[in-house]
């Protein structure tokens, strides 16, 4: 007897009356600065090259140099993603579904490593030895860096499966490898893809791990051109053909994230998995899992460390150390984070108030051009607000308020996803039911909003503030002359081998972006919070 | 001959007993239900059945293999066994036709009429072949699922409270056409639930289990009517229990003279009367005892009717069960009477 088809449980179907509703003119006005200033600097790119004549495109494009920055990006990009996703999902499974020893330990540390930037990463290998330069060197950091982005996303979906599903595979006479590859692995598929498309996107736009390790890419190639003298039409192709590796890449992973993520069929209470046993391989296996852990932030960690203990003069390039710099940076870098944060928060509130509660087709729109700020490289933004502020509005050239923007393009999409789902806590239904005790709005949202959606913005602004924190590119081209801020100084060191130097303030930013990380892990669990 | 045999298996987890001593044969082409609270041990002994748990004494052979033993543990993937779990647990990016497929050899696994020969014998229409499993109601969820357990032809089918996510109105449909499917295959089947009327109306023998060990393995009326102490009396369905003195084959008790099963013990003992036994009759009719309506609770087809006897102070509530129609007022004198034989235990 065929029966109607059930509603797909978990999917909430907007009420007609809350889809037809308009939002005020004010709060959209407000949702829209957003969306507009990150429009800005793809805009101005889009300018740039459309000055260029034909002829003049073909010649700029055609050059070796043009090849050679392809076939290094490129080819970075496909193996760092290929052994992320292998170390990623690896360490995912080991850490969700065997006996290895310490597995506790190691679901946290597996995750930790994204709080340490690569150019930190990239300093720590490069002083001790430089014979990491290059092709290898850049493997190796990147995917030390960036494997946690795709372990997080597969350790939630692997955690998130029926554990019957593998029973019924063992039951139906496939064994433990049969069972992963015929029904673990494809439902790992979206979370594996969308890893590694962000694993892409964050290779395509590294700007100082690979300056450091002297392997060229588009962002280094850019940032070289920058410095030489001011090339526009060459420099703004360069550009466009990084922009668009990076919208190719944010565009299949929205998809990705689009599509029908495998729900678990069905609610019910669900029995913890059966882990497995490893056998005689545990300890070899664990040994492994140190060897990464070690290399991911052991390392990094370490090697700041030991710098610390060295005199200033002792390393390759002898640079003295003062107190005075060191307060001086932490200053400059935790007020441009608080600013920079609270900007973003602030663009990011009208969006999410109308995400959540005009949903529509304009709203969409402006949403997902929020979301674009995830593609464009921190370089081209700079690189675009250097031109408009030199070619339009000077006085605001080389100040903190365009740094501080610039801020709020790359971080909005942050922001967003963390404000939308703070919003979210703070249901229709709950407001309505306040109405009708006789609360005006301003008391609704003073007693009904802001304690349920609260905790979630204050997540969203630490999440930016620590994105700041440890940012390099955009900071290194636009902040103002006589700032200085810890990743500044980091650069400016490590790139004259300084490497004590510029210890005390690697040892600050990391010490910052581990503290505020392990505050907001502690606050919010560490899985929803690295999801995002 | 007997599909499966448990002999003393045990089953600790962290030096709490779950399962202990137990034994149970199942007879080939049957299914045996294991009925039980949650937390009696049912999942882990279908778990130690279908080899995703080791046991850590005892032994269980299926068809006549030894799956289980001292020094023995068959993967599950070699045991031949199908396996229904709660919802079914169907492969989300599989389509029906590639589920029910899914435990064939590859060659096998494109034969399309096999599918849907397969959905037929569960009950659902060829068309299901090319559908998504979210497009499926629950019910049709668990109907493929016990295709693709069927599929393979195991020895032995194991369910796992495959029916409790679902509600009441198709959890009795799906069943009948999972008995059927089960019937038709000739398979034979262990089932586990913590319902009591599913147990007794799909096992052809139902095996209690409490706290670990099982308490009685008997056939669904045995149970119903003969449970072996007053604990099992209730769990198995409502219960009356009054005490009462037996001799000679009848019992007295405060509901008056009432007729005892065979061989039932002796002296001072606890009466058990089902509420559907008690009879309502008209005050003046020839009666066992006289009572008052104290409430009603109406269901339609039948009502259930809560009793105080008149001549007994201090007498607990009585619970009967009477047709629809025959219901009376709360109120209501009304005399009782108690229809067939009655089991008692004895007073420890």
């Amino acid at each position: 007897m065929p029966e109607a088809p059930a509603p797909l449980a978990g999917v909430r179907l907007p009420g007609a009356a809350l889809r037809r509703r308009w939002p005020p003119p004010l709060l959209l006005a407000a949702a829209v600065a957003g969306p507009l200033i990150v429009v800005l600097p793809v805009g101005e790119i889009l300018l740039e090259v459309a000055r260029i004549g034909p002829a003049e495109a073909v010649r700029l494009l055609w050059r070796p140099l043009v090849a050679e920055l392809l076939v290094n990006t490129i080819g970075l990009v496909i193996a760092a993603t290929l052994s992320a996703a292998l170390v990623g999902t690896a360490a995912a499974w080991l850490v969700e579904r065997t006996d290895l020893p310490g597995r506790r330990f190691f679901a946290v540390a597996a995750a930790v490593p994204l709080a340490v930037p690569p150019f930190i990463s990239s300093y720590a290998w490069l002083s001790i030895s430089p014979a990491l330069e290059g092709f290898l060197g850049a493997l190796v950091v990147v995917t030390s860096s960036y494997f946690p982005l795709v372990y997080l996303p597969v350790a939630a979906s692997l955690r998130g499966m029926d554990p019957a599903l593998e029973e019924t595979a063992r039951s139906l006479g496939q064994g433990a490898s049969g069972s992963f590859l015929r029904v673990v692995l494809p439902q790992l598929r979206p979370a594996l893809l969308g890893g590694m498309l962000l694993v892409a996107l964050n290779v395509l736009v590294e700007f100082g791990a690979f300056a450091l390790l002297r392997f060229r890419t588009f962002t280094t190639e850019l940032y070289a051109e920058y410095r030489t003298g001011f090339n526009g039409p060459a420099e703004a192709l360069l550009a466009l053909i990084l922009l668009l590796l990076c919208l190719i890449c944010l565009f299949a992973e929205l998809r990705i994230r689009g599509l029908a993520r495998y729900a678990r069929i069905g609610a019910g209470v669900r029995r913890p998995v059966t882990l497995l046993s490893l056998g005689r391989a545990r300890l070899p296996v664990f040994a492994l899992f140190v060897l990464l852990v070690l290399a991911a932030l052991g390392l990094p960690l370490g090697m700041i460390l030991y710098w610390l203990t060295r005199h200033g003069s002792a390393a390759v390039t002898p640079v003295a150390v003062s107190l005075e710099g060191l307060v001086e940076a932490t200053f400059s870098s935790v007020w441009l984070g608080f600013a920079g944060a609270a900007l973003t928060v602030v663009l990011a509130l009208p969006l999410g108030l109308l995400a959540t509660r005009y949903p529509g087709r304009l709203v969409t729109l402006l949403e997902r051009s929020a979301y674009l700020g995830q593609g464009v490289p921190g370089i081209v933004i700079a690189l675009a607000f250097i031109t408009i502020t030199i070619r339009t509005v000077q006085p605001l050239y080389q100040t903190a308020a365009t740094l501080i923007v610039a801020y709020a393009i790359l971080f909005l999409p942050l922001a967003l996803v963390s404000v939308r789902a703070a919003l979210m806590q703070a249901e229709r239904r709950l407001e309505e039911i306040g109405r009708s005790l006789g609360l005006g709005w301003f008391n609704v949202t003073r007693r009904i909003v802001l304690p349920l959606a609260g905790p979630g913005l204050g997540a969203a602004a630490a999440l930016v503030f620590v994105s700041i924190v440890t940012e390099l590119t955009a900071t290194l081209l636009l902040a103002p002359i006589g700032t200085n801020t810890l990743a500044m100084q980091i650069w400016a060191d490590t790139s004259t081998l300084a490497f004590a130097a510029a210890a005390p303030y690697a040892a600050m930013m990391v010490l910052l972006s581990l503290f505020s990380t392990w505050l907001l892990a502690r606050r919010f669990g560490a899985t929803r919070l690295f999801q995002q | 001959m007997a599909a499966l045999e448990i002999a003393g298996l045990a089953k600790a987890f962290e030096h709490h007993r779950v399962l202990d001593s137990v034994d149970l044969s199942v007879a080939a082409g049957t299914m045996v239900a294991i009925l039980g609270a949650s937390g009696s041990g049912k999942t882990t002994l279908l778990r130690l059945v279908a080899g995703f748990e080791r046991a850590d004494a005892g032994t269980i052979r299926i068809g006549g293999e030894t799956a289980s033993g001292p020094g023995v543990h068959l993967p599950p993937e070699r045991r031949r066994i199908g396996y229904m779990a709660q919802e079914g647990a169907l492969f989300p990016h599989l389509s029906v036709a590639d589920n029910v497929l899914f435990g064939l050899p590859r060659p096998q696994r494109r034969d399309r009429r096999r599918a849907e020969e397969l959905l037929a014998l569960a009950g659902l229409p060829a068309s299901y072949a090319g559908r998504a499993p979210h497009e499926l109601s629950g019910g049709e969820q668990s109907r493929v699922a016990l295709a693709r357990a069927l599929a393979p032809k195991p020895r032995l089918v194991l369910l796992d409270e495959p029916f409790a996510a679902l509600d009441p109105g198709l959890r009795t449909e799906t069943r009948q056409a999972v008995a059927a499917a089960l019937l038709a295959a000739g398979a034979t089947a262990l089932l586990v639930t913590h319902d009591q009327p599913e147990a007794l109306s799909m096992g052809r023998e139902v095996a209690v289990l409490r706290e670990g060990r099982l308490v009685q393995v008997a056939r669904p009326e045995a149970l119903y009517r003969r449970p072996l102490d007053a604990q099992l009396a209730r769990f198995v369905g409502e219960a009356v229990l009054v005490s009462g003195q037996a001799t000679d084959g009848t019992v007295r008790c405060s509901l008056g003279r009432l007729a005892l099963a065979p061989d039932m013990p002796d002296g001072e003992v606890e009466v058990l009367i089902r509420p559907e036994q008690i009879r309502l009759v008209p005050p003046g009719e020839s009666a066992d005892a006289l009572a008052r309506v104290n409430g009603v609770t109406f269901y339609g087809h039948d009502a259930s009717v809560s009793l105080v006897l008149s001549e007994v102070a201090g007498a607990p509530e009585l619970s009967a069960r009477v047709a629809g129609h025959m219901c009376p007022r709360i109120g209501e004198e009304v005399g009782i009477r108690v229809e067939g034989p009655v089991t008692v235990f004895r007073v420890a």
